[in-house]
């Protein structure tokens, strides 16, 4: 036995065979639907939001340096490739607030009906939509 | 996939061994500690991001100024500190779900590792930009 977890997933085939369970749900064999994705792009944009800490500590470090570095970290965020990049990191950071809220909700015991996961797996799309939108507005205004 | 058993003397199934030995007493300090990060985050990922805008085409010595702010510095350390640690207890709960045995042990240790490291950085950046605007 290699841990506990993995102890507690052995189980037998219907011809006696010992298999071991699968430790994460196997995507394939469930139809797709909202909720399935919406749970799995919490963890991708959290994934990605550690991606997006790599460039807060390039902007910190590049301010603690030096005006060659700060200039250099500042031309590349305001290249294409910088604008995509931004544009990820605040979709992402939208994304997971809201959704991470609706987590929330669940832990305080609410909003456990299937038809309440839909409304509110839309409300945290649309609220992401418009946050985004809301910070690329203040972005084209301050430059 | 065979079975492989490091005591096969032990004539007690797989769950019987396992029984008593979880996460109980742990488990809900991981998981406690992800929400309150989280709750935390909520006024700090939205000050962070007010901050950025804010922040546009500033030249270096005016974010040092900015940041030299006690509130600022206080503020984007504070929001530092609960985003790694929350970043941590999310890492924790991936590797948890995709990598098994001693690997895993070995994985959590480094991710772990990194983001201490990280986190510090980050912080010493942001008190070195402080002192010097």
């Amino acid at each position: 036995m290699l841990d506990t977890r993995e102890s507690l997933m052995v189980g037998t085939t219907s011809d006696g065979r010992t298999v071991r369970r699968p430790i994460s749900p196997h995507l394939q064999v469930y139809r797709m639907h909202l909720l399935m994705v919406l749970s799995g792009s919490h963890r991708i944009t959290g994934m990605a939001l550690s991606a997006g800490t790599f460039i807060l500590l390039w902007f910190l470090v590049a301010a603690a340096t030096s005006d060659a570095a700060y200039g250099w970290f500042t031309w590349v965020v305001g290249s294409p490739i910088g604008y995509l990049a931004m544009f990820g990191w605040t979709g992402s950071i939208w994304y997971h607030f809201c959704n991470g809220i609706r987590h929330l909700t669940w832990d305080f015991g609410m909003g456990f009906e299937i038809p309440e996961m839909y409304r509110s797996g839309h409300a945290v799309l649309v609220a992401a939509a418009v946050l985004t939108v809301l910070t690329w507005v203040g972005v084209f205004l301050a430059r | 996939m065979t079975e492989h058993n490091s005591s096969p003397s032990v004539m007690r199934s797989k769950l019987g061994q396992a029984r008593g030995l979880g996460a109980a007493g742990s488990g809900f300090h991981h998981w406690w500690g992800q929400r309150v990060t989280a709750m935390a985050l909520l006024p700090l990922t939205i000050w962070f991001v007010w901050a950025c805008v804010h922040m546009i085409g500033m030249t270096r010595a005016d974010v040092a100024h900015f940041m030299a702010n006690p509130l600022v510095t206080g503020l984007m350390i504070a929001m530092i500190l609960m985003t790694f640690h929350h970043q941590q207890l999310g890492f924790d709960v991936i590797v948890d779900d995709y990598v098994r045995g001693d690997t895993k042990v070995v994985t959590r240790l480094i991710l772990k590792g990194i983001n201490w490291l990280l986190a510090l950085v980050a912080i010493i950046a942001v008190l070195k930009i402080a002192f010097s605007g």
